[in-house]
């Protein structure tokens, strides 16, 4: 280790390119924020000032109001579309989480015939663009009646090869096989080992796939589109996505797709704040192995 | 410490990997086995007027020669090759720059940063095509009032410019969640190595051209991996856009192609030739850069 040099001419140039490498990353922390900051904003004013006001300056405050509308339009339509996304979301997400964590387990801890060729079949799922199986999908949804049905876009969703590769990963390094076959000595059995000595384990792969399966859900898109015509059902992404394209025939609902755009924003922002050591361990074990 | 005999071991894996299976099964291998079966058939009507229903005819690959000379399929090819051109060296050189300049000893407040660079990828695809939407309209956007106070008059969705405005909208959605991803990798790069370069005098731009990034090339390539294969899925941004940017088409990209095939024209066979083509268009992009990535580990 060298000592750092101190010479007056180092010094000059070390704080000009501090300066140059801040200001450059400030610059994108200003853009990243921008639309953010601009949806803020405009989430307080009504339809009048949002055209009559330039958009980063504030108007008379009307978030209270807009939300009061937002939630009383069509007898609450927007809120039960929040609870959609909610039920899709949530209840998809944790089992999903469970089903991706049972198979991953397996996988790591278990030897029997052809398992590696399954779990290769596993990775090629990783890589299946969903568009191509949504209409097949939709198709087979049709003729089982599911079509227009919560399960239309619920049971899709509890399939995640990429939770069985995280869980894999995880049960390699967190679990280990002396503790198993102490519990087994013990006289407990598989399915009793892995739910009292392996699952709390593996509670931070848990936390992991949970938020990968729950933003997946909640950013799910194209199913529902292709699933769902009756709007009872809808996510409130879809809800707001046809609101949107009706802007032009409908200007009144500008102020609706604003604030609602900004509610739907807050379950994942909370999610991802509350659990930002998962979500990067599992884009790490995603991406560098 | 003999393991217990009988089934209760031997069947424990399958039973545990039983739902999972059942469901990967159904709703992943069984439509793609779907898909295939249906792009080798039409549906058509058995009277020349379209009454008393249809008819299923098996045609063979009739399907795939349709969409592959169909100018509206072909031309959602060439926009979403465009988009691609522009779209990843923006994208992935963007986040690694900006994984760089995080990683540098020069930054300061890293933690604020990246959690400024990551927070619009907490914001649903949907939601964001949706603000940016609104953020190319004129009488709505502040940058436009912006670009006009110095003069400078930018249609953000005329037909030049709209595909720029695509780009943006995404590169906004994915850098940071890739810079995430780079500058996890660089932390993992060993301390050592970047003080023996320092030691041998190599600058902060010599150690991070020449030191550090050789060394997470495999998480660039794989970013880049997922990035194109997302990229000709390309689908909410455009259908967002299209209610506000005439210049964007029904079938802008292979996606809208496909689901304006199945949904408007109720062509499923030709819907289901295009998925597949799509498919395997993806398949091949994978292999490729996988390929590529492999020769550059050994080189």
């Amino acid at each position: 280790m060298t000592a750092p040099s101190t010479s007056p001419a180092t010094a000059k140039s070390t704080w000009a390119s501090r300066t140059v490498v801040n200001t450059l990353l400030a610059l994108v922390a200003l853009y990243t924020l921008m639309p953010l900051s601009w949806l803020l904003v405009n989430a307080t004013k009504n339809n009048g000032d949002l055209f009559g006001r330039p958009g980063f300056r504030l108007a008379e405050f009307n978030l209270f109001s807009n939300l009061a509308d937002l939630f009383a339009y069509q007898d609450g339509i927007f809120g039960r579309w929040l609870a959609n996304s909610m039920l899709y979301s949530v209840a998809g997400a944790l089992a999903s989480t469970l089903i991706s964590l049972l198979a991953g387990y397996a996988f790591d801890k278990y030897a029997f015939r052809g398992k590696e060729k399954l779990y290769g079949l596993v990775l090629l799922g990783i890589l299946v663009p969903h568009t191509v199986i949504s209409l097949p999908m939709y198709l087979m949804a049709s003729q089982t009646g599911l079509v227009n049905t919560y399960w239309a876009v619920l049971v899709p969703g509890l399939v995640n090869p990429f939770g069985v590769y995280l869980a894999r990963v995880f049960a390699e390094s967190y679990v280990p096989g002396e503790t198993l076959e102490a519990a087994r000595i013990d006289g407990a059995g598989e399915l009793r080992t892995f739910r009292s000595v392996a699952l709390p384990m593996l509670s931070p792969a848990f936390m992991t796939i949970f938020l990968f399966s729950f933003t997946g859900s909640w950013n799910n898109f194209f199913l529902p589109l292709v699933m769902l015509n009756d709007s009872a059902l809808y996510p409130v992404g879809l809800g707001l996505f046809n609101w949107n394209a009706t802007l032009a025939q409908e200007p009144q609902f500008y102020a609706f797709v604003i604030t609602g755009s900004l509610l739907s924003i807050v379950p994942l922002a909370a999610a991802f704040v509350a659990l930002q050591r998962y979500w990067r361990s599992g884009l790490t074990a995603g991406a560098v192995k | 410490m003999t393991p217990r005999p009988g089934i209760g071991r031997r069947s424990t894996p399958v039973l545990f990997i039983a739902p999972f299976l059942i469901l990967f099964l159904a709703t992943l291998v069984a439509p793609v086995g779907y898909a295939v079966w249906m792009s080798l058939f039409r549906e058509q009507a058995t009277s020349g007027l379209g009454f008393g229903g249809t008819r299923t005819l098996f045609v063979g690959v009739d399907n795939y020669l349709r969409a592959f000379d169909d100018p509206g399929f072909r031309r959602g090819f060439l926009h979403v090759a465009l988009y691609c051109v522009i779209y990843i060296p923006v994208m992935v050189g963007g986040a690694l720059l900006l994984a760089l300049l995080v990683d540098s000893a020069m930054a300061r407040a890293k933690k604020f940063f990246q959690l400024a660079f990551f927070l619009p990828h907490a914001v649903p695809g949907l939601i964001a095509a949706i603000i940016w939407g609104f953020l190319y309209t004129p009488g709505l956007s502040p940058v436009i009032d912006l670009l006009s106070s110095i003069g400078v008059d930018w249609d953000f969705l005329g037909p030049d410019a709209v595909i720029f405005s695509l780009v943006n909208a995404a590169a906004w959605q994915w850098i940071g969640y890739n810079m995430v991803i780079f500058y996890a990798a660089l932390q993992a790069v060993p301390r050592e190595t970047l003080e023996a370069a320092t030691v041998d005098g190599a600058g902060e731009l010599r150690t991070g051209w020449s030191v550090k990034l050789p060394m997470i090339r495999s998480s660039v390539v794989l970013t880049m991996l997922f990035t194109a294969v997302g990229a000709i899925q390309l689908f909410n941004e455009p259908e967002v856009l299209r209610s506000r940017a005439s210049s964007i088409s029904q079938d802008w990209s292979p996606v809208m192609f496909i689901y304006q095939a199945a949904f408007t024209e109720h062509d499923y066979g030709l819907a289901a030739a295009a998925s597949l083509m799509l498919a395997l268009l993806g398949a091949a992009l994978s292999f490729v850069i996988t390929r590529l990535g492999n020769r550059w580990k050994e080189a």
